[in-house]
């Protein structure tokens, strides 16, 4: 059902992109569409990232992983369990750019006892950290078209990329590599019975979406042959502030603009998912504090100074009779009463 | 009495019934299937007069087997208003509520999942319970997309999942080891379980503790006379063991430390072996401590109801301290204490400025890792006297025991406290094996019954729960005849004693200070004995003939108080 | 505690970053892309349109079945119907040189604004060229 749901509205999103150009609505396509949604992604990031700030981190709650900084001459495991800023820096770089935490994972299997199973299962990981840096790859490729002169890191991308000169225009593996971790991504979320039942349509959606883009990237490419300049005109003149609608685009245009609208999509739906993961692993405070709550102490904005515990006093009026009896020392004696029974 | 079913039915029940962990597919998706509170898998609810004298709301008699809840009018505003409140003070339970992405990581991390095939046991999914309401009440697409949003409404339904759910999550974090993003569902579960106090639906297994804490000073309510008596009994047992006479000082002002630990270790088995231990460690090396009636819980149950009650339960500690004018705290074997200790104490209640930068006053090893607490856990002060060579040990006192090690969840995930204990246990004990690298350290499985759900009526979701526990400590149990499990935390010993007795017959639990008490050497001591500290006869020897003189301890009570043994 | 420091670092660098086209393009005037034409030829091989995004296919096939095959002549496929269809040698040196006589000026001018970088000229020698 979700899938359902989230199958029609990327063809949805195709379909009106490609109504849209038939009838000619270029300078909405090609110009006001994508500002917009230029705007709405930084405006929404920046807002959700504010907006999540905006609550404190009452607790530092680090999960620790490894073994604390204690005595000297214990192993202190600087990365799984950091009491320093920069210990913190090294674990968080390496959970960003390497997913270490997914590195982790297992796979749990009950068989006959009953015995539980654990073994190591890394395809997660795996497909995880294949689809982020592909898409990242992806994203600074693109800067050929988004910059006049193309900045040199893009030739060297470009060179890496296409380094199988196979096709014209020359083959790109981070295009095959996409669309296969993108469907593998998908698949193991229709195939992997635990991970189908939590599954939303925001879970498919942007899967789908993002293989529709690169679907449509690799159409216009290799097959459909989109004249490049005319491309170049157009995007670049977004990013210089100087939009134009090229007439040069070929007959193929459309193709180009649906996959411009797509991306435009993901753009402006990303500050409103899940999506957000990305700044948002930069904020969970079990994995971005040190842990070093006793070295140091942590200030809790709203702690509340008139929660205060049952006073010894209160105790002491409780029980007093009692202590007494077993010897124990009392800030008050019993009083006269109780002396007169001696 | 509820009927808790046997390990056979349990088993069949996980490997023979449909089970999503081995990969059946539930036909109904998790919104549309309710809870079904069946006798075993539920606590009973806080009694009307607990909750009273705490001043919490909806006091009634009620369980939540009941069809109606006699939940006030307006309850769900109340929740909801409580979730919005929640969201402004907690980063985590915003941020957690935004960016799951539900891959589905920590899906079969969770130990009462393992045990159960539970869907609504997947970490993932038990947040979900509380993000669909997220969704669905506070967010634009939720409200009006509902379920293709994956949103809805809150309702006694949900309500009533919560509660089942929320008190099947021990706070463990163990799926917040295994989330690319650290998404740690305690910090969901303590949300969940605030919200449920503001409208009563209270457990009374937490509650009834709590009430007792606040004004007697530990769990069972035992007043100041039966908590020094079961010292003294304790110490009693100790000079017949052992024929060392200890005097325990209560309440004494300007000791130099204050010992907390948790009341489990002064009353109840195998806890009291740790007490005898601790006890045996500070006559060993003549410390200059007081225990207090008044602080005489380490555990806090208030943790596992809201933050506010924590910090009321745990600012005994600093009162006392403050009130005694000792030097510094030294905190007992306890999990969830010490996770409120290193995590939440110092933020709370601090800061601790009329403590000193605690020192062992043994070894003069200055713990600068707690320099803001001024809170030691013994396991780190015990290994400092075990590296300076400060305590005579016979390890071979142990040799009845093969021991293997389970991390208490708290300790190992909240503070990072992996090492210090296996230090400790390694020299007093001869045997011993860890149990498998996934179940241990970092990775290790709760006892399942954590967070106050150590309850009898509990037992069957307990003994799910406890499962993958149990199933490693089988595991050494058969390859390396391990007899013993031992542990820094009072609720394991407790929990884990009918968890193996259920699932692995024939092993035992024990704290860490046990076998140190066991390993001692004393001057004057009573040696070559039979006893170890459970009065059990693990040692080759006979008692001679009755001869009661022999057997007088005087020659033994010498205050043999030097510190270097 | 908010670490509004470091939240608000992360926001710009986070801004800065994903504007970075923006920034890179910064002062730079967009100018449309002039080619040279060539002086006396008013048609192209196949039609112009076809040619800007075909062109590339063209010679690849021209090079596979020239080289490979001998077949060097080539006859417009791309013309409307009805349109005088002239042979030519399949040849970049003799036919797309012989009117696009200078690289620079044509050949390099797209590629260098797609960033593209053709092996023609691994093999082939470029032409001498007067600026």
């Amino acid at each position: 059902m979700s899938m359902l749901v989230s199958l029609i509205a990327v063809f949805g999103l195709v379909a009106v992109s490609y109504m849209m150009e038939l009838v000619g609505l270029h300078t909405v396509l090609g110009i006001i569409i994508p500002y917009t949604a230029v705007l709405v992604f930084l405006g929404g990031f920046t807002y959700r990232i504010i907006d999540w700030a905006r609550s404190p981190v009452p607790f530092k709650i680090p999960t620790t992983c490894g073994q604390q900084e204690s005595l000297s001459w214990i192993k202190h495991n600087k990365l799984e369990s950091p009491s320093t800023t920069g210990q913190v820096m090294a674990r968080m770089f390496l959970e960003v750019f390497f997913f270490r935490s997914l590195f982790r994972n297992t796979k749990t299997d009950a068989t006959e006892g009953p015995r539980l199973l654990y073994t190591s299962d890394k395809f997660l990981w795996l497909g995880g950290i294949v689809f982020h840096w592909t898409f990242l790859v992806i994203v600074l490729r693109h800067f050929r078209l988004f910059v006049e002169p193309v900045p040199g890191f893009v030739h060297l991308l470009e060179s890496v990329d296409g380094f199988i000169q196979l096709t014209l225009p020359t083959f790109y593996m981070t295009d095959m590599v996409i669309v296969l971790v993108v469907t593998y991504l998908f698949i193991r979320r229709v195939v992997i019975p635990q991970v189908k039942y939590i599954s939303l349509a925001a879970d498919f959606f942007p899967l789908l979406l993002i293989l529709a883009i690169a679907l449509t990237g690799i159409l216009m490419r290799y097959i459909l042959k989109v004249n490049i300049v005319g491309v170049k005109e157009l995007v670049h003149g977004l990013f210089a502030l100087s939009p134009v609608i090229p007439d040069n685009l070929g007959s193929t245009a459309y193709i180009f603009y649906i996959h411009l609208f797509l991306v435009s999509s993901l753009l402006v739906y990303f500050p409103f998912s899940k999506l957000m993961h990305m700044g948002g692993v930069f904020m969970s405070p079990t994995r971005n504090l040190p842990n070093d709550s006793r070295k140091h102490r942590h200030i809790n904005p709203w702690n509340d100074p008139n929660i205060k515990p049952h006073s010894y006093e209160a105790y002491e009026d409780d029980f007093r009779k009692v202590m007494k009896s077993v010897g124990l020392p009392l800030e008050k004696d019993v009083d006269g009463e109780e002396e007169g029974e001696k | 009495m509820v009927k808790t079913p046997k390990p056979k039915e349990l088993t069949e029940n996980l490997l023979e019934k449909p089970n999503l962990l081995r990969g059946d597919q539930p036909k109904q998706s998790w919104m549309e299937t309710p809870v079904e509170f069946k006798p075993g898998t539920y606590c009973h609810a806080a009694k009307p007069k607990v909750l009273e004298g705490l001043g919490f709301p909806n006091p009634r008699e009620w369980q939540p087997g009941d069809d109606d809840w006699q939940l006030p009018d307006g309850w769900e505003e109340t929740i909801l208003k409580g979730f919005q409140e929640r969201l402004k003070k907690f980063r985590s339970f915003k941020l957690y509520m935004d960016i799951c992405v539900r891959c589905g990581a920590c899906a079969d991390k969770c130990h009462f999942f393992l045990g159960s095939g539970d869907p609504k046991n997947m970490p993932v999914l038990r947040a979900e319970l509380v993000r669909s309401i997220y969704r669905g009440e506070f967010k634009t697409a939720g409200k009006i997309l509902g379920s293709i949003a994956g949103g809805r409404k809150m309702t006694i339904g949900v309500l009533k999942e919560w509660f089942m759910y929320f008190h099947q999550c021990t706070q463990c974090r163990r799926c917040s080891v295994f989330c690319p993003y650290g998404i740690d569902t305690a910090e969901i579960t303590m949300m969940a379980r605030e919200m449920m106090s503001l409208v009563g639906a209270n457990i009374n297994w937490i509650m009834e503790p709590v009430s007792n804490c606040n004004r007697t000073g530990n769990h069972l309510g035992l007043q100041p006379h039966a908590f020094v008596s079961s010292i003294r009994s304790l110490c009693e047992d100790i000079e017949e063991i052992t024929g060392v006479s200890i005097d325990v000082p209560f309440n004494k002002k300007g000791a130099e430390i204050l010992f907390i630990t948790p009341s489990a270790d002064a009353f109840a088995m195998p806890g009291i072996y740790t007490m005898m231990g601790y006890l045996l460690l500070f006559k060993h090396i003549g410390l200059d401590y007081t225990m207090s009636t008044y602080a005489s819980e380490g555990g806090n149950f208030g943790s596992f109801t809201n933050n506010e009650t924590m910090k009321m339960l745990n600012a005994k500690m600093y009162a006392e301290a403050k009130r005694l004018g000792v030097k510094w705290i030294l905190g007992g074997e306890c999990g969830h204490m010490w996770r409120v200790v290193h995590q939440y104490m110092d933020t709370m209640n601090g800061p601790a400025d009329f403590l000193e930068l605690p020192k062992s006053p043994i070894t003069g090893t200055v713990f600068s890792n707690a320099a803001s607490t001024k809170m030691v856990h013994i396991a780190e002060f015990t290994a400092d006297l075990i590296k300076h060579g400060k305590l005579k040990l016979d390890p071979s006192r142990n040799d009845h025991w093969h021991t293997t090690w389970h991390d208490s969840c708290n300790t190992a995930r909240g503070m990072g406290l992996l090492e210090e204990p296996r230090y400790v246990l390694q020299n007093v004990v001869n045997k011993f094996h860890e149990m498998p690298e996934n179940t241990i350290r970092e990775q290790t499985f709760c006892c399942g019954s954590g967070t106050g759900l150590n309850t009898d009526e509990f037992m069957e979701v307990r003994m799910k729960g406890g499962l993958p526990r149990a199933n490693a400590v089988k595991y050494v149990m058969e390859k390396h005849d391990v007899n013993l499990l031992s542990c820094v935390c009072a609720i394991d010993r407790a929990t884990l004693s009918s968890l193996v007795q259920y699932w692995v017959p024939g092993m035992e639990v024990s704290g860490l200070h046990e076998l140190v008490g066991n390993a001692l050497v004393f001057e004057g001591e009573k040696w070559p004995r039979a006893m170890d500290l459970r009065e059990d006869e693990p040692y080759d020897y006979e008692e001679p003939e009755e001869e009661p003189e022999a057997e007088a301890p005087a020659e033994a009570t010498e205050e043999g108080g030097e510190g270097d043994v | 505690m908010y670490n509004k420091k470091a939240v608000l670092a992360g926001v710009v660098a986070f801004i800065i970053l994903m504007t970075a086209p923006f920034w890179l393009n910064a002062g730079r005037e967009h100018k449309k892309l002039e080619l040279e034409k060539p002086q006396f030829e008013k048609e192209c091989v196949e039609p112009i349109k076809w040619m800007r995004a075909g062109h590339m296919q063209l010679l690849d096939n021209w090079r596979n079945e020239a080289v490979r095959e001998s077949k060097r002549d080539y006859t417009s496929e791309h013309f409307k119907a009805g349109h005088d269809n002239k042979k030519f040698k399949k040849s970049l040196t003799l036919t797309c040189l012989d009117c696009h006589k200078n690289k620079k000026k044509f050949c390099d001018k797209c590629h260098t604004y797609a960033g593209v970088k053709p092996y023609c000229w691994e093999c082939h020698v470029a032409p001498e060229e007067k600026i």
